[in-house]
Parts: structure tokens; C-alpha cells; sequence
């Protein structure tokens, strides 16, 4: 199989514009002619539901939750990048792409980033018109803040909810195209399975969540933009109902996966305190601007923190990275997290958290100031952990955060699979071996706004309208009779062991293994790990309930299996990548200073990986799609 | 590490939406005071799997407060004792042992129960598509700053924005008013200059969908205020009526 990247030639600047001036529309007349598929309405489906619908096209939209407005892009709390340069500070469309690029760790085709860029300057005025109450200054115009891994002050943000409120932008143009009639909405349905004839995706198939139905849905394009797989981990920031089985299903329908050992963990998240956690809380990274990590010198100290003398503290940011100090990227901060506390340095009842002390900064500017920038953390705080932040360290640690790899598409955001496309957190396309605060809100409105509705309108342009073979057609019956079996043997089964117990194992598998830290003993035997997990899942796991009513429990199920297989995936594909990138850090490949060691030269390539079977073991193909620098020179990433 | 104790608890069954619905009881000893309510509630759903029994089914997903998809009423308060709180941010270290819990879902005409605590609130999307939204089509928004906005005015209309849509306060009005969840898509559209050109057609199709759709009336209660997790301000019901009034008069 050859992977065709399909980036326009021409200088970097001009890729966009001029593939936008070649690419093939569909007269206006003609769209109400094609249905548009999209799974999930999130920051990519929703904004691009809503957008094709109002240029004509008949869209069907899908989501798991009760309403399109719950998807989880509504968590995301810190910002959204753009090149506006409003302050001044020398920002630009390149310098965002620079960054991203860099960030990412050469791991990404510089096209999309370039493009990415390029678009979000429109995602700031379209969110605007809508009614988006960004941040303001008291001139009235819009205000700016920095983020990690960036010197120049390019985010913008509603508070502490930039996702909330420009899901909300999205969710509500949506839903005014489902009143004029352009979008037909499914909330509570799940995708099961995507329908191919003829090598083309020609739609799928849904379990409606609350009457249990399997049902057919025909269309000329299907997009996927069901967010990313975090949830493998079992314990991460991501939504419960988070998870990978769209994406997944289409992999097994031949779709490629891309890069999915390229995992971000998020340095800043309030640790775990028993078997009956269930999801993790990311604390905003802004808190590094003012608190300070560190751990106490001696194993097992357990003085009141408080009580620990400044020359018994380590502050190991500080001293290992002198320059950038606990302001290093989110990859460096989380590994060293866990070096410490694997060295057996952790604070609190598990070992497995670190302090980020705010007491320096509020000596220095008040408890005040502290509270005015940071209240609302601080208070979510209290309320999960039951101490007093102003008082007492906070406790912290890394978790599970946002999946760079997804499904392999092309410049035009498609799969390899012809009409098949994916969108936001589910494609891999943009952030590389790891991603920038305030990046994903960016590139999944950019993809739905902006992106989507130019390249679907070029592949449908070569679709004859009207093109029906009817949900009856064999292909339909085989995939909703698969749909409905894969239920039937997993409620079947009538084992000893929940679900929810299944995944949790399985989720401590990938974290100690396929986690902040790999090595090729613990990848390979990860992978045996998981195997034997997965067989005893199909002979002992119990799944309760009926089929036809609403079941939670159900769901959960076929979801955990299909990370079953995702998470072989993954460890097949951190083994291959001799190399340490981004979150990507193989132990045997690293500095003589413990840094992350890339290697250009053999791993400059995007892994796209081909689903054959499952059989004991996942049986699965490479294809490398090589990644070439034309614009911008590869450096090692520093920031001691 | 800390103790476990126990809480004595008391759930809705009810096996789909014409089903009759009942009250069951179980005594819980393994809580914690780490626990989130929602965690307390997968524990005791883990215990009933092992005895072969059926899980309690209830709504949630990010599980920090912000999607809106829990929706408990708990010792008859929507989202439990915490204010400005939804519950699945709610700790078990606010209850004591040998508590005794009741869980409901938020009952009301417009919600029917699709299962034990799980509801049906897609009238609240029907309310947004009567109108909430500003009618600009993608591509078509002109530069961000060319329109300034005083930030007093752009905080005010994000308080009211911050709604999370939980029917919290449908939950907690006596009249089962959505006036609260639909005041404040209103308020926050109003607010801005972007929301002005269609607020009188705006608020007159919202409130005729939230009327449509069985919600009863608003008669100054507050319970609504007193729940809602965003703790967003009474003040959006009195801008909803001014707005009604001069869309239907003027």
C-alpha cells in the first residue's frame, strides 16, 4: 500500500490557498442531492456539521451523549491559539506553525501544521459572531494570554472554560440547522461499524443507546470526529464515555491507524486516592506559572510539608533545568514526575504525587492575587482533595491527557479509505509526537469549520449524485448482523469479573507499560500481558442487562474491547519506534543526561498501521509514510 | 489511609418510561470520604454486578462539572447538599456514617425517565434550536476586534453563558419552569452586540418552545438560583420577560 499524503506542491504559504483554487466544488443545487455523515459533535463534528448543513449538503449527525452539547471538547479549560498578533510580541502564522511543529517534535507533516496556522486566525472571528464571550480588556478588545512552549502571549480564553463555551458556539449553529431541516440529529446513538461497497465508505451502522435498535444509515461521506483514546489507560482526564470504538471499528474495516503510542500525559493532575477512582482531574498548567514543584531529599519523609526545610526540599525542575525551571514542557514535567517518585521520593498516602507549592508566590504577591488568578483551581481542589491549597502544598501528578495518534488521513483529512474521513482528536494529523496547550480547540475547529467543508465538497464533486444502493445491500446486512452478534457474545458470557474491573487491569498494563516511560522488556511484555487479559475479558467478564433498554454497562463493554486490541496496537508500535520523541521516550534511547534521544534519520516517518485479525494475538502491517522537512530545519529540543 | 463507613441508600427503579417505578434500599459499607457521589454510585453498581443483579443506571461523562449530564436529586436537592456544586463533584467527605441517602431523578413533565435515574431532556435542545444562536454562517464573521466590547458587558454575558445545562433547575422548581435554562441562553445573546439583530424573534420562539414542551411557569420561587451548579443569577428570568415583553409589544 503507498500512503499519498496528497500536500499540494508549491511554497509552504501558498499550499492552502492554491489547493483551495483547484479543488472541485458542487454546485448549490446539487448538495441537497448528497447526505453527509458525522460521528460526534464535539469542536470538529459539531462545527462541521453545522457548516456543511448550512452550505446545502443533508447532514446526519450522531453523538453518544443526550445532547450534541456534552461532547467532551467542553472540558477543555485553558484556551485556543491564534496568529492575530493582537499584542504586538512578534507573532505570526509561521511562528505558530514553528512552534506547533517543534513542539511536536518533527513529527508531523508540515503542511497541516502550516495550514492549521494559517485558518486560525477566522476561528477567532467565527466564534466571535457567534457570541463567544471571550476574555476582554477594558479597551474592549479581546485579551491575550501565554501558554507553554511559546514566547509570545497567542491564546485566547473564556475563563477557565474555553472549550464550554466555543462547543457551545458550535452545538448552537448545529442545532439551527436542525431546525431548518439541513441536519437530521441522533443523540444517544453510537457508531458501530462503517459500511464499505466497493472499497468506498458508504455509511453505518448505530445502536440507539436507549432502545438498544441497530440501525442502517446510507450516505455519500462519513466523517469521524469521535475524539481520541485516552480511556485506554482507564484512569485519565478524559469523559467516561470517551472512547475509541468508531475509530477503531473503522481500522478494522481497513482504515489505517496512525502513530497511536504517541500519547500526551499531562503533568498537572490531582493524583489518585483509591481502586473506586474512576477519572482524573487536570488542573490547569497555568499553575506552574507561580507554584513550585518539588519533593522532600529524604525517602519516606512524612513531615507535615510544611514542616520540611527549604535545604530538605528538591526542587527538581529547578535544578535540572535551570533555564525553563518548572515551566518546562508537559512531557519533561510528567517524566520527571515520575522519576522521582519512582525513586521513592512521592508524597502523600499512595507515594504517587508531587508538591506544587504556591507558598513562595503568595509571600511575594499575596493571597489575594494568588486567589484572583487561580480561585477557581484552587477551590476545585479543596473539593476533590479536602486540603487547603493556600495552606498546604498542593498534591499532584501526571495523567492521561490528549492522544496525538488517530486515524492516518491525507491533506484533505481523509482515511485511505475513499469518503471515509476524520476530523479533531481522531485523525493524527497535527500535533505530532506531542501537542501544545491550547492547541486541540484550534485544530478541530479548524478542521470543522474550515477544512472539512472545502475537501468534502472536492471528493462528493467526483461522487455522481444520488447514488443509492439502498440499506438492504449485503454490505449493510453483514455489518449490522456483526454489530448485533459482537452484543449478543459479549452478553452471553455471563462471567465473574465486571467490566469495569477488566479495564481497570488492563488500563495499569498501559500506564506501567505503555505509559510516560517505555522500554522494549516492558513493551514486549505488555503485549503477552494483554493478550492473556484479552482472552480471559472474552471467557469471564460479566456484562448485565438486557440488550434492548438502556445499558450503560453494555456500552462500557464493547468499548473495553475494542481497547483491548487497541492497546496491542500501541505497544507494537512504541516497540517499533527505536527512538525516544515528544511523549514517545524509550528508555534505551536517551541522553547521557536523561533527555529524549530522536533519531531523524531512521524514524522520520508517520507509522500507519494496517488491521489483518485478531487471533490470539493482533496480527497488523506497517506502512511508513516519510515525513519531509522542506521548510523548517530539525533541532534537538532543549530546555535545560 | 482513610477509614471506610457506611450510608444507607435509597434509589428509583424503573425498567423504561412506561414501567412503574419504585424505591429499593441497600445499606453500603465500603465508602470513603475521597469518593465522588458518582464514585459511591459505581461501587454499589460493582456490588450488585457480583450478586447478578442490574446495575443503577444514571447519567454523567466528564465527571468535573462542566457537561451537564448528571442530574441526581439527592435528599430532594438537586445535585445534593453543596451549592454552586453538580454532583458528580460532590465528595462523600460531606456525608458521615450511618447516613441515609435518597436518590431520585429530576422529576418533571418535560423529562420523562428513560431508565432509574436516567431522563430524557431533549426539550432542552428543542429550546436551543427554536433560537438560541446567532445566525451567522461559517466564513461570514467579520475581524474579531473590529467590534469592541465593554468587558463589564462581556463578563455579564458570560455569567449567563456558563449554563451547563443539567435541568437542575427545572429539578428544583415546584412548576417544573425551564425559565432559568432558557433566561440564560437569552441573557448571554442579548447581552452582546452579535445577539441584538434577532432578540425579539429569538426570545418570542424560545419561550413559546419551552411553554410547548409541558414546562410550567415561573413564579419567583428562586429555587432555580439556589441549585444551578453555575450558580447563574435569577436576573436572566427578569431579562427574559423584559426582552418578551418588548418583542410582543413593540
Amino acid at each position: 500500500m503507498k500512503l499519498e499524503s496528497k500536500v499540494p506542491e508549491g511554497p509552504l504559504e501558498h499550499k492552502w490557498e492554491s489547493h483551495k483554487k483547484n479543488m472541485k466544488l458542487v454546485a448549490p443545487n446539487n448538495r441537497r442531492k448528497y447526505e453527509v455523515i458525522f460521528v460526534g459533535t464535539g469542536l470538529a463534528g459539531g462545527a462541521g456539521a453545522a457548516s456543511l448543513a448550512e452550505m446545502g449538503y443533508n447532514v446526519k449527525a450522531f453523538c453518544i451523549q443526550d445532547s450534541a452539547r456534552r461532547a467532551h471538547s467542553i472540558a477543555a479549560q485553558g484556551g485556543i491559539n491564534a496568529a492575530k498578533n493582537y499584542p504586538n510580541d512578534g507573532d505570526s502564522i509561521y511562528r505558530l506553525f514553528y512552534d506547533t511543529i517543534k513542539g511536536g517534535d518533527y513529527r508531523s507533516r508540515e503542511a497541516n501544521v502550516y495550514r492549521l496556522a494559517e485558518v486560525s486566525n477566522n476561528i477567532i472571528d467565527q466564534a466571535v459572531a457567534q457570541g463567544v464571550p471571550f476574555a476582554r480588556e477594558y479597551s474592549g478588545l479581546l485579551a491575550n494570554r501565554s501558554f507553554g512552549g511559546a514566547q509570545v502571549s497567542r491564546t485566547f480564553y473564556a475563563r477557565g472554560q474555553t472549550g464550554q463555551q466555543l462547543l457551545l458556539g458550535a452545538y448552537q449553529s448545529m442545532m439551527r440547522q436542525v431546525e431548518e431541516g439541513n441536519i437530521e440529529y441522533f443523540p444517544r446513538h453510537e457508531m458501530l461499524d462503517v459500511v464499505i461497497i466497493d472499497g468506498v465508505a458508504r455509511g453505518i451502522i448505530t445502536r440507539d443507546l436507549v432502545t438498544g435498535e441497530i440501525k442502517r444509515h446510507e450516505a455519500d461521506a462519513v466523517v469521524l470526529a469521535s475524539g481520541g483514546y485516552g480511556n485506554v489507560f482507564y484512569l485519565s482526564t478524559n469523559a467516561k464515555n470517551s472512547n475509541v470504538t468508531a475509530a477503531w471499528r473503522a481500522h478494522r474495516k481497513g482504515a489505517l491507524f496512525a502513530n497511536p503510542c504517541f500519547v500526551q500525559v499531562h503533568p498537572t493532575c490531582i493524583p489518585v486516592s483509591g481502586d473506586y477512582q474512576s477519572k482524573l482531574t487536570l488542573m490547569s498548567e497555568s499553575l506552574r506559572n507561580d507554584g513550585r514543584v518539588w519533593v522532600p531529599r529524604k525517602k519516606g519523609d512524612d513531615r507535615h510539608p510544611n514542616d520540611i526545610p527549604e535545604e530538605e526540599r528538591y526542587y527538581y525542575l529547578e535544578e535540572r533545568y535551570p533555564s525553563f525551571g518548572n515551566l518546562v514542557p508537559r512531557d519533561v514535567a510528567s517524566r520527571n514526575a515520575k522519576l522521582v517518585c519512582d525513586e521513592g521520593l512521592g508524597v502523600g498516602e499512595t507515594g504517587l504525587a508531587v508538591y506544587l507549592d504556591f507558598r513562595d508566590a503568595i509571600k511575594r504577591d499575596g493571597e489575594d492575587t494568588i486567589r484572583a488568578k487561580y480561585g477557581n483551581l484552587f477551590d476545585m481542589y479543596e473539593n476533590i482533595a479536602g486540603e487547603n491549597p493556600y495552606k498546604r502544598p498542593m498534591r499532584i501528578f501526571p495523567a492521561v491527557h490528549y492522544t496525538m495518534g488517530g486515524l492516518w488521513v491525507d491533506y484533505n483529512l481523509m482515511t485511505n479509505i475513499p469518503g471515509l474521513f476524520a476530523a479533531g482528536e481522531a485523525n493524527f494529523s497535527d500535533h505530532g509526537a506531542n501537542r501544545l496547550g491550547a492547541s486541540a480547540l484550534m485544530q478541530g475547529l479548524s478542521d470543522g469549520y474550515f477544512v472539512l467543508p472545502a475537501t468534502i465538497g472536492n471528493y462528493l464533486a467526483d461522487v455522481k449524485p444520488g447514488t443509492r444502493y439502498g440499506t438492504d445491500h449485503e454490505a449493510f446486512d453483514e455489518a449490522a448482523k456483526k454489530a448485533q452478534d459482537d452484543i449478543d457474545k459479549l452478553l452471553s458470557i455471563k462471567g465473574k469479573r465486571t467490566i469495569i474491573d477488566f479495564h481497570r487491569s488492563l488500563g495499569k498494563i498501559v500506564w506501567d507499560k505503555i505509559g510516560i516511560q517505555r522500554s522494549k522488556e516492558g513493551l514486549e511484555s505488555a503485549i503477552k500481558e494483554i493478550q492473556a487479559l484479552r482472552e480471559e475479558f472474552w471467557k469471564d467478564v460479566y456484562v448485565p442487562g438486557e440488550k434492548n433498554n438502556y445499558n450503560k454497562y453494555l456500552e462500557f463493554a464493547f468499548r473495553v474491547a475494542d481497547f483491548f486490541e487497541l492497546a496491542e496496537l500501541m505497544a507494537k508500535d512504541a516497540l517499533d519506534r527505536e527512538e525516544s520523541c515528544g511523549c514517545h521516550l524509550r528508555e534505551e534511547y536517551q541522553t547521557e543526561e536523561g533527555e529524549a534521544l530522536r533519531n531523524d534519520k531512521e524514524f522520520s516517518y508517520v507509522s500507519a498501521w494496517e488491521f489483518k485479525r485478531v487471533n490470539g494475538q493482533l496480527e497488523t502491517e506497517l506502512h511508513k509514510e516519510p515525513l519531509e522537512f522542506e521548510f523548517v530545519e530539525l533541532k534537538q529540543r532543549s530546555y535545560k | 489511609m482513610s477509614k471506610n463507613f457506611t450510608v444507607h441508600l435509597k434509589y428509583w427503579r424503573q425498567n423504561g418510561p412506561t414501567a412503574k417505578g419504585y424505591f429499593e434500599e441497600r445499606t453500603l459499607d465500603t465508602v470513603n470520604e475521597h469518593m465522588s457521589f458518582l464514585e459511591m454510585l459505581d461501587v454499589l453498581n460493582e456490588e450488585l454486578q457480583l450478586e447478578g443483579k442490574d446495575p443503577v443506571e444514571f447519567d454523567y461523562d466528564c465527571r468535573e462539572g462542566i457537561c451537564g449530564s448528571c442530574n441526581l436529586v439527592i435528599n430532594g436537592q438537586a445535585h445534593g447538599p453543596k451549592k454552586g456544586t453538580a454532583c458528580c463533584q460532590l465528595h462523600m467527605r460531606n456525608y458521615k456514617h450511618g447516613d441515609k441517602i435518597t436518590i431520585e431523578p429530576p422529576r418533571a413533565a418535560a423529562f420523562p425517565v428513560i431508565k432509574d435515574l436516567v431522563v430524557d431532556r431533549s426539550a432542552f435542545d428543542r429550546i436551543i434550536e427554536a433560537g438560541g444562536y446567532v445566525s451567522v454562517k461559517t466564513g461570514s464573521a467579520q475581524e474579531a476586534n473590529a467590534r469592541p466590547i465593554e468587558k463589564e458587558t462581556s463578563d455579564i454575558a458570560f455569567d449567563y453563558a456558563t449554563c451547563i445545562g443539567c435541568g437542575a433547575c427545572v429539578a428544583a422548581c415546584p412548576n417544573a419552569s425551564a425559565s432559568l435554562f432558557t433566561g440564560a441562553k437569552i441573557a448571554h445573546l442579548s447581552q452582546l452586540p452579535q445577539g441584538q439583530v434577532e432578540q425579539s424573534r429569538r426570545v418570542v420562539a424560545m419561550v413559546d418552545q419551552m411553554t410547548e414542551e409541558g414546562f410550567g411557569d415561573c413564579s419567583n420561587y428562586g429555587e432555580c438560583e439556589a441549585v444551578c451548579p453555575k450558580e447563574i443569577s435569577i436576573s436572566a428570568i427578569a431579562e427574559m420577560r423584559k426582552d418578551y415583553v418588548k418583542a410582543v409589544f413593540s
